[in-house]
């Protein structure tokens, strides 16, 4: 009798969708996060510009979209041009600071996030812009018309991250990525050109980024502070990862999306995200290498 | 090749200086190994040894001095122009690629440009050939690879560059005696495929064996060169700088 008094009391509707919520909102973080502990891990560099490159994405989609009215099209030109864009702004802003204290990088990136960030207000004003989703259809979760194009972002960032960890498993690329971030001295002593893997891997971090930030755009307005609220929660979920880790990211992404929508069910939303930071001081307490990472011997 | 050329070094420094920050490591070393010759350096502990590595190797910028390969300046090269010249490093603590495969580690020498596929398999092969364990573990990290198989593992990889020369930085140290016999033939293997070598060791009967001359450092610069041979029957040298 009281087992079924409190199984009848835990809300399961609301937990299957928070879940679902949870796991869409985890893989976009996942695909920013990806990114950001891939640059870390290669090249030691928190990349403070990576929330403003999720914004230019998300503007550059905006502009492709009302151009052409493709949606795709605008996902694959904002990630190309972003990606080109992040390369530009490694060689100018980072490549000279290679061997230097680790706080030059910081304050550079967060340097171009500023200038970037002006950018955006200067170029496309204060008022959110929107992005239209590609299609609008629903389908009925209990109370709920949830939209199909939630599952859709979710099933593409899964497929963005999958196609960049077979391209880091199996690639030449992939393993020249790999060496470097593991020993960047053996690295060039193998003849592999390491500033040329940097840039190219701040290239795919940013291109990343931009793609989640057309992904996302239609669920959030696009405004030139967007990247804000993601680049905390892209930190906290690098750190509680382990820094460098992509598979403990990917994990940790999910992770605190999911206690932050379960969360979200008694208290608001906005209370939701002090979860995450309850997380994060957890696990520099007790394991500061990470949480997804194995005990280290 | 005719024996002009044959004679020219491969791998040629001189007067080299090096600082580490603000302390002198390298006070004019000048050197030079022909084209398939077995060299070694011999010397203490922090004489400059594996710094002269460095600096041929690009990792570490000589302040005077210049290095040549074939007669070419290659000075001041960063480290991964160098490797594609055909210098093979194997640095003292191995530096396995420890996450990555043995292939992928070996792969990371093998995917340059301008290498059939038939010229991989070919190297792959070969390394295997003389190393078959490591083919047997090709899918294995490179860190649960034990300190001797590691120590092929690094040698092996160097060899993916078809490298002109091997810089060698004590590969016995840390290994089994079982294992330092092995490093011998090793040795043998890379001087068959017409390798040079420069090896940096603290195990002086291996080297004087290995090699066919021998430097011996102290101070940061070269005191004493010789035929391997000499230094056998003359240990009064070896124990004056050596001390053993």
């Amino acid at each position: 009798m009281e087992l079924t008094a409190i199984l009848f009391s835990i809300p399961w509707d609301e937990i299957l969708i928070q879940t679902i919520n949870g796991i869409v909102t985890g893989m976009i973080l996942a695909l920013i996060a990806s990114g950001l502990t891939l640059i870390f891990g290669i090249m030691d560099v928190v990349n403070f510009a990576h929330g403003e490159l999720f914004m230019l994405g998300a503007y550059i989609g905006v502009v492709v979209l009302a151009t052409t009215g493709n949606f795709w099209l605008a996902l694959l030109i904002a990630t190309l041009a972003v990606a080109l864009i992040g390369a530009a702004i490694q060689v100018v802003t980072l490549r000279p600071l290679i061997g230097r204290d680790p706080l030059t990088t910081i304050l550079a990136t967060f340097g171009v996030s500023l200038i970037l960030q002006n950018y955006a207000l200067w170029q496309f004003g204060p008022v959110a812009r929107k992005i239209q989703e590609p299609f609008t259809g629903h389908f009925t979760l209990f109370y709920l018309e949830y939209p199909w194009y939630r599952l859709v972002i979710a099933g593409l960032s899964a497929a963005i991250i999958g196609g960049f960890w077979l391209f880091l498993k199996y690639g030449k690329y992939g393993i020249w990525i790999r060496a470097t971030t593991q020993d960047r001295v053996m690295a060039q002593a193998m003849g592999i050109p390491v500033p040329l893997v940097y840039t190219a891997a701040f290239a795919i971090g940013a291109g990343m980024a931009a793609a989640s930030g057309v992904l996302f755009g239609p669920l959030v307005g696009v405004n030139h502070t967007m990247g804000l609220d993601w680049v905390l929660k892209a930190f906290i979920v690098v750190v509680v990862g382990g820094m460098g880790n992509l598979g403990g990211s990917i994990a940790a992404a999910i992770f605190i999306s999911l206690l932050e929508a379960y969360a979200s069910i008694w208290v608001s939303p906005a209370q939701a995200v002090i979860v995450s930071f309850i997380v994060l001081i957890l696990t520099l307490l007790f394991r500061p290498t990470g949480l997804f990472v194995p005990t280290p011997k | 090749m005719s024996d002009a050329a044959k004679d020219a070094p491969l791998i040629a420094v001189e007067d080299l200086h090096t600082f580490y920050g603000k302390s002198h490591i390298l006070h004019g070393v000048t050197l030079h190994v022909r084209p398939g010759e077995v060299v070694g350096l011999l010397g203490r502990n922090g004489v400059g040894k594996s710094t002269t590595l460095k600096t041929i190797m690009g990792l570490v910028r000589p302040t005077e001095g210049n290095i040549r390969l074939d007669g070419t300046p290659i000075t001041g090269l960063p480290p991964h122009k160098l490797a594609r010249l055909g210098i093979g490093y194997v640095p003292e603590d191995r530096r396995i690629f420890r996450l990555l495969t043995v292939m992928e580690n070996l792969r990371t020498g093998l995917d340059r440009q301008g290498v059939s596929d038939e010229k991989k398999q070919a190297l792959l092969d070969k390394v295997f050939n003389y190393f078959p364990v490591l083919g047997e573990r090709r899918n294995q990290a490179g860190g649960t690879l034990s300190g001797g198989e590691q120590q092929m593992l690094a040698i092996a990889r160097a060899m993916m560059l078809e490298p002109k020369i091997i810089l060698l930085d004590e590969p016995t140290e840390g290994l089994m005696p079982r294992m330092v016999s092995q490093i011998s033939n090793i040795i043998d293997v890379l001087h068959k495929e017409n390798v040079a070598i420069l090896l940096v060791e603290q195990n002086v009967p291996l080297t004087l064996e290995a090699s066919e001359r021998v430097y011996i450092m102290e101070k940061g610069s070269v005191r004493h060169h010789a035929a391997a041979q000499d230094l056998k029957v003359n240990d009064a040298v070896i124990h004056q700088y050596l001390g053993v």
